[in-house]
């Protein structure tokens, strides 16, 4: 894998995170199943004319990526990749109810425009008024890191210098009903300080989005280096210290080397095991992070994950309301992110301090 | 007439998302596209669908919507000339 250096990043959560010069000083506490996403001022960023008809996905992942550009003190990029779960679900929720409450008569263009799952990123291409490579992947929990592998390919393969890479995802109200009634949102409401103490099933949903420009070209400003980042679709749990040990050997790396692991629990007693058998494993020495009590799940979580890494390596700050244990890391150099989501759809990025 | 123009800034508003706009700041014969109140041909669709469900009101031919959205004046006048319901 060629350089792939992080120089801008943005990012809209459930914690007040759009503003880059801020890193989780004021953190919001939730006692729910479903948190939303802190909102800035979209208006500063969007025109009316044209955020009226955007969902909060689009104006969230639009914002995001304006963040990240003003971040990397960049006006234009070479190509736009997108990584969404969902996609535009409440536009999509809007027309197909439209469809039913009208004896399908009567439907609007606007939110059958506005509820593909590449809306964000033609939006932003928009925007931005570039016309180079967009494209969005959706592929549930790795939407994000197949975003982050294919930029990194374009890297290698010297078809971009400079990308802008995100993920995002939004609540819908159908989407979270049925997701209650399968029971993948947990059923009584948590105190997201004692996320990790949970004993049923089911995550706390959230939203958000988290957008990076990644470049070929190495500066003191960057944030991070992305060493290396890999996914598989099913993993049996007694496999996945193995799987982790031979990531770290490809790229070089001994456990040893890992000055921070970043996982991804949120709290569901079934899946977290996954997580378990890294922290209480080979990695129980390592200082561990996580951070799904702060942005809630959703199939692009991982990308605020990254967002936090990132901050991490270049603030070489490591706020206390994201550790699991505390260990005495002097200098975090290089973190190991894991992620997964009920049981599938595993990844594990590598990033190093620049 | 002075009823169907206040609904119908109303509904112009929600259907449209005129986030910062009131029924106030639309007067009876400001220009609804282009230069005035800024709607373009997506608006124009959802216009013609409103007409449709709300007033019975099929327009075939797009040149008609062009004369008929020209401001709420027009469009409550053609209403109530051609609604069905």
């Amino acid at each position: 894998m060629s350089a792939v250096y992080i120089s801008g990043l943005g990012s809209i959560s459930c914690q007040k995170t759009f503003d880059n010069n801020e890193f989780l000083d004021e953190i919001i506490t939730y006692t729910d199943t479903v948190i939303t996403a802190v909102n800035p001022n979209y208006k500063e960023y969007i025109k009316p004319a044209a955020a009226r008809r955007m969902a909060k996905g689009i104006k969230m992942g639009v914002v995001a990526s304006r963040i990240a550009l003003n971040d990397a003190n960049k006006e234009q990029i070479d190509a736009i990749i997108t990584g969404t779960g969902m996609g535009c679900v409440r536009d999509s929720e809007k027309f197909v109810s439209a469809i039913i409450d009208n004896n399908e008569q009567y439907l609007t263009p606007t939110s059958f425009i506005q509820s593909t799952h590449n809306t964000v990123g033609g939006q932003i291409a928009l925007e931005l008024q570039c016309k180079g490579y967009n494209f969005t992947y959706v592929h549930a929990s790795v939407s994000f890191e197949s975003a982050l592998l294919d930029a990194s390919l374009q890297l290698e393969n010297d078809e971009a210098n400079t990308i802008l890479i995100g993920g995002v995802d939004e609540l819908g109200d159908h989407t979270v009903a049925i997701h209650k009634i399968v029971n993948h949102i947990k059923p009584e409401k948590i105190d997201s300080t004692a996320l990790l103490n949970a004993t049923t099933e089911g995550a706390v949903f959230g939203e958000g989005a988290n957008f990076f420009v990644v470049s070929n070209k190495k500066q003191a400003s960057n944030y991070a280096e992305v060493l290396a980042i890999t996914t598989y679709n099913t993993v049996s749990k007694n496999k996945i210290q193995q799987l982790a040990q031979e990531f770290l050997q490809d790229n070089g790396i001994n456990i040893g080397d890992i000055d921070a692991i970043v996982l991804g629990n949120n709290g569901d007693v079934k899946h977290d095991s996954f997580y378990h058998e890294l922290s209480s494993g080979i990695f129980q020495n390592t200082q561990q992070i996580y951070y799904k009590h702060l942005c809630g799940e959703f199939n692009t979580a991982s990308s605020f994950g990254l967002w936090l890494a990132s901050k991490i390596l270049k603030t070489q700050h490591l706020p206390d309301v994201v550790k699991i244990n505390n260990k005495s890391i002097t200098n975090y150099t290089t973190i190991l992110l894991y992620n997964q989501y009920r049981g599938e759809n595993h990844s594990f990025t590598l990033l190093r301090k620049c | 007439m002075e009823v169907l123009k206040q609904e119908l800034k109303e509904n112009i508003i929600e259907q449209l998302n005129l986030e910062d706009i009131t029924v106030e700041d639309i007067a009876d014969n400001d220009i609804l596209f282009g230069d005035g109140l800024g709607l373009d041909s997506i608006d124009a669709l959802e216009l013609i669908v409103m007409l449709d469900k709300n007033y019975g009101i099929k327009l075939t031919d797009p040149k008609e919507g062009r004369e008929i959205f020209g401001s709420i004046e027009i469009m409550a006048k053609y209403i109530t000339e051609h609604r069905t319901k």
